[in-house]
């Protein structure tokens, strides 16, 4: 009873100080699950970083579509090379408890950040940093030759392992924000407590009741906080959506961060223009084994991406209208340009499955001799529609489908440990480059769960991320893509959108395809 | 009767031992590990995640660690919530439980009782039948059912109440979820003490009072009530224990922080610290209702007592 009384007394004394000011706004949202940890190097979801985003800043920001922009950090340089970036701190820039944020919170954000010991989730992210994945893989272990240098309080420097076009895109990522060093020295791993936190971001947060919400209020610090116009947001954990439209309704909700598929038409229907369902930097693709017969043949691979009918998925079975994916980086990613297209994509839908049917042919398969195959996903109803479909468009091929699935934790990791013929998978980019998708059919990565190995492709990925040149960049790239669809690497199936309903009263949202949406671009009007 | 609690504690001991032994090691049989995701960590990194939890130690000396912690109070920390070690979470969301769960009960005594005391007083006539049949609705529609039901109607449409969430503990924040957990339970009741009391009735002792002449209300009142709890009592303990590790249906509809998503959410998450923590303070939980029915027990009936 006591927590009670405390968080009533909290919100209780909240609410008088948000009364006190002239015209406090509170921004609700629904936030989905319960974030992990408020310390940014635990942090591994979409609603966590919507937290974390908004309590932290780091050297590099996202503006309201989600572009980098200048952040802690006013201005950067770059040396010829491209290897050493020199960062100069804005002036003014403090922690929500008035000391300054200095080089040195950063320097010691990224040293903790590799540190083993601390065991970051994430850390893998910012790897393009010199001996970062030394470090944190135990073979370096004195931190002074991490590539990251505070020269003075104002100037910070980091060396990379060789030049990247991603790495400003990559320090908006919470793997970047500064800590608070004279906070954790004092407080160790308690420094993340509620009653001890201090950030450096837009809001600071005041509550956190595990399982209900996170409330996070204007941090008066903040350098921006003149152009800050919403008070105070309440991250809410709420799982489930069908619950969370209804509060909407009822207006207990600004914003739903997702909300049930099923239900997409009636929110069409009847809150018109409330409902923000834009293409999201992410694909849904089945990988396929490459390993094991038939498989290991790319023309039965070829066979089962061209008789799986993408137009029908998005509109009919999933409802949202997802766009069909015919290329494997999704379209939209920086510097890029249009992504490379499977040559039969403008096939009609008969022409496809007639050359399905000879490719498999050829390889044996036929509805009189069918292949007995295995599909898994992970247990959810969408993963199962989409299965359920597939299985049949694939079943006249003559291949019979056995459907499998299990939860979350033990499809990955059966996945990783090459227990597939068929699996299910999805990625969401970590930042605004091409690499990020292309670097998932790489030899030898985890992430590459069918093993397909091809060494032109990834001689040209690794020749694309030391060249220089944006164009030059991306020809290399374009190239690797084509030697992953010709060879039929994964069978790419939709792009992901993010969906959102943001209320009328909500100003300032703008639709990206990285679906990041802080707080601080947005303003509430009654 | 104090030694007789005594003894009753400490013989279940063992079975509580059991249970950790049994929940620790099956756990571990389960495919995928708390750190199997969307996204593959970097062997470097699962192997300073696996140091951080001690799962890098034999199995054996991870149970060790963790029963010599249990010992001490210590149920260790949440692989998922990082902020937050077990002990933390449960001492956070057992109020909210606990409130809900304990108004749900005492509502869901007090119309049981009163609804079977009635039933029972006009057996098979109108206010029996009208009961049963609102009590039949009760038992036969499931709260994930009622549940949006009542928001939609009560939450959106009429707009007298909110829809979910906690609100700090405020009445019409608890009106919904309440109502919700008490329904079926209520239900329940009324038919254990409906079908109790005529049994009760049929009893030497009532044909005296009714021979005495006291009415069939007063007899009720004063005379069957009192023995005819006694099912209800022991329909109690199961309920209470049942309501009060929370429902992952009405906490996940109405949006409240209590205990009773962490069992589920836990389990799917491999949060290996979790779940225990979870399956011991079930037991004793359940331990400690078990003792009080029994305590109940012999308040209401002489004949245990005296036995």
């Amino acid at each position: 009873m006591n927590q009670i009384l405390k968080s009533t007394f909290a919100a209780g004394a909240l609410a008088l100080l948000l009364a006190g000011s002239a015209s406090a706004v509170t921004l609700n949202m629904h936030n989905g699950g319960d974030p992990t940890s408020l310390d940014p190097h635990k942090l591994s979801g979409d609603w966590e970083n919507r937290i974390a985003g908004d309590i932290f800043e780091g050297l590099v920001t996202e503006d309201a579509g989600a572009n980098p922009v200048p952040g802690q950090a006013e201005s950067w340089t770059v040396s010829d090379d491209k290897t050493v970036y020199t960062f100069k701190l804005r002036d003014g820039i403090s922690w929500s408890d008035g000391k300054p944020v200095t080089a040195s919170d950063f320097l010691f954000a990224f040293q903790r950040l590799f540190d083993p010991k601390n065991a970051a989730e994430y850390a893998y992210l910012q790897f393009t940093i010199k001996n970062a994945a030394a470090i944190n893989e135990g073979k370096i272990t004195d931190m002074a030759q991490l590539g990251v240098k505070a020269i003075d309080d104002k100037t910070l420097e980091i060396t990379l392992e060789q030049p990247s076009p991603y790495f400003i895109g990559a320090l908006t990522h919470y793997t970047g924000y500064p800590l608070p060093k004279h906070v954790i020295d004092a407080k160790g791993a308690d420094w993340v407590k509620i009653e001890n936190i201090v950030t450096n971001g837009a809001y600071k947060p005041t509550e956190w009741v595990p399982g209900s919400h996170v409330l996070a209020v204007k941090n008066d610090k903040y350098y921006g906080a003149a152009g800050v116009k919403i008070d105070a947001v309440k991250f809410v954990t709420l799982e489930d959506n069908a619950a969370a439209l209804k509060q909407y309704r009822a207006g207990e909700f600004d914003i739903l961060t997702d909300f049930p598929k099923d239900q997409y038409q009636w929110i069409q229907e009847n809150l018109p223009g409330q409902a923000h369902v834009v293409p999201f930097a992410g694909l849904y693709y089945y990988v396929i084994n490459s390993t094991k017969p038939p498989f290991d043949n790319a023309n039965v691979r070829k066979a089962l991406s061209m008789a799986v009918n993408r137009e029908v998925i998005g509109p009919q079975i999933l409802g949202t209208g997802e766009l069909p994916a015919y290329s494997w980086v999704p379209p939209g990613m920086s510097g890029y340009g249009d992504p490379v297209m499977v040559d039969w994509k403008d096939l009609s839908y008969g022409d496809k499955v007639a050359e399905a049917k000879k490719l498999l042919a050829e390889a044996g398969i036929t509805p009189e001799k069918p292949l007995k195959a295995q599909l898994r996903y992970n247990t959810n109803d969408n993963h199962k529609r989409i299965a359920v479909a597939i299985a049949s468009m694939w079943k006249p091929l003559g291949i019979d489908i056995e459907l499998y699935n299990t939860e979350t934790k033990v499809h990955y990791d059966e996945m990783q440990r090459g227990l597939l013929e068929i699996g299910r998978a999805g990625w969401l980019a970590d930042y605004n480059d091409a690499d990020n998708f292309l670097s998932l059919l790489k030899t030898g990565i985890e992430h590459n769960y069918g093993k397909w190995s091809n060494a032109d492709f990834d001689k040209l990925i690794e020749d694309g991320n030391k060249e220089q040149d944006q164009a030059k960049r991306a020809e290399l790239f374009h190239k690797a893509e084509k030697i992953a669809l010709d060879n039929t690497a994964a069978i790419p199936i939709y792009y992901y959108l993010s969906e959102n309903i943001v209320s009328p009263k909500i100003k300032g949202f703008q639709d990206n395809a990285f679906d990041i949406h802080r707080t601080r671009w947005l303003e509430k009007t009654e | 009767m104090f030694s007789y609690a005594f003894k009753r504690l400490l013989s279940t001991i063992p079975v509580l031992w059991i249970a950790v032994t049994l929940a620790f090691f099956v756990l571990r049989l389960a495919p995928g590990g708390p750190f199997d995701g969307e996204r593959p960590l970097p062997p470097a990194i699962l192997k300073n995640l696996a140091a951080h939890y001690n799962l890098d130690k034999p199995l054996v000396e991870q149970y060790l660690i963790y029963v010599g912690n249990v010992l001490q109070g210590d149920l260790g920390p949440s692989f998922v919530n990082e902020d937050f070690s077990v002990t933390e979470q449960l001492m956070i969301g057992v109020p909210y439980t606990f409130t809900v769960a304990s108004l749900a009960i005492v509502l869901a005594v007090i119309i049981g009782v009163a609804a079977g005391s009635i039933g029972a007083i006009y057996q098979n006539k109108l206010p029996d039948y009208m009961i049963g049949f609102v009590i039949l609705t009760g038992l036969v529609l499931p709260n994930f059912l009622v549940a949006p039901i009542l928001q939609l109607v009560f939450g959106v449409k009429l707009g007298w109440l909110p829809v979910a969430g906690w609100g700090n503990g405020a009445l019409r924040n608890l009106v919904l979820p309440v109502i919700v957990l008490t329904l079926p339970h209520a239900a329940r009741i009324s038919r254990l003490m409906r079908g109790s009391i005529i049994e009760v009735m049929n009893a030497n002792y009532i044909r005296t009072a009714r021979a005495k002449g006291i009415g069939p209300r007063l007899t009720v009142m004063r005379h069957a009530i009192k023995p005819a709890l006694m099912p209800v009592v022991s329909y109690l303990g199961p309920a209470a224990s049942y309501l009060l590790t929370g429902s992952l249906v009405v906490e996940t509809v109405f949006g409240l922080p209590g205990i009773g998503k962490y069992f589920i959410t836990a389990a799917l998450n491999r949060d290996y610290g979790m779940v225990l923590g979870t399956v011991i303070f079930y037991m004793v939980l359940i331990i400690i209702l078990n003792l009080l029915v029994d305590v109940a027990y012999a308040f209401l009936d002489p004949k245990v007592r005296t036995r």
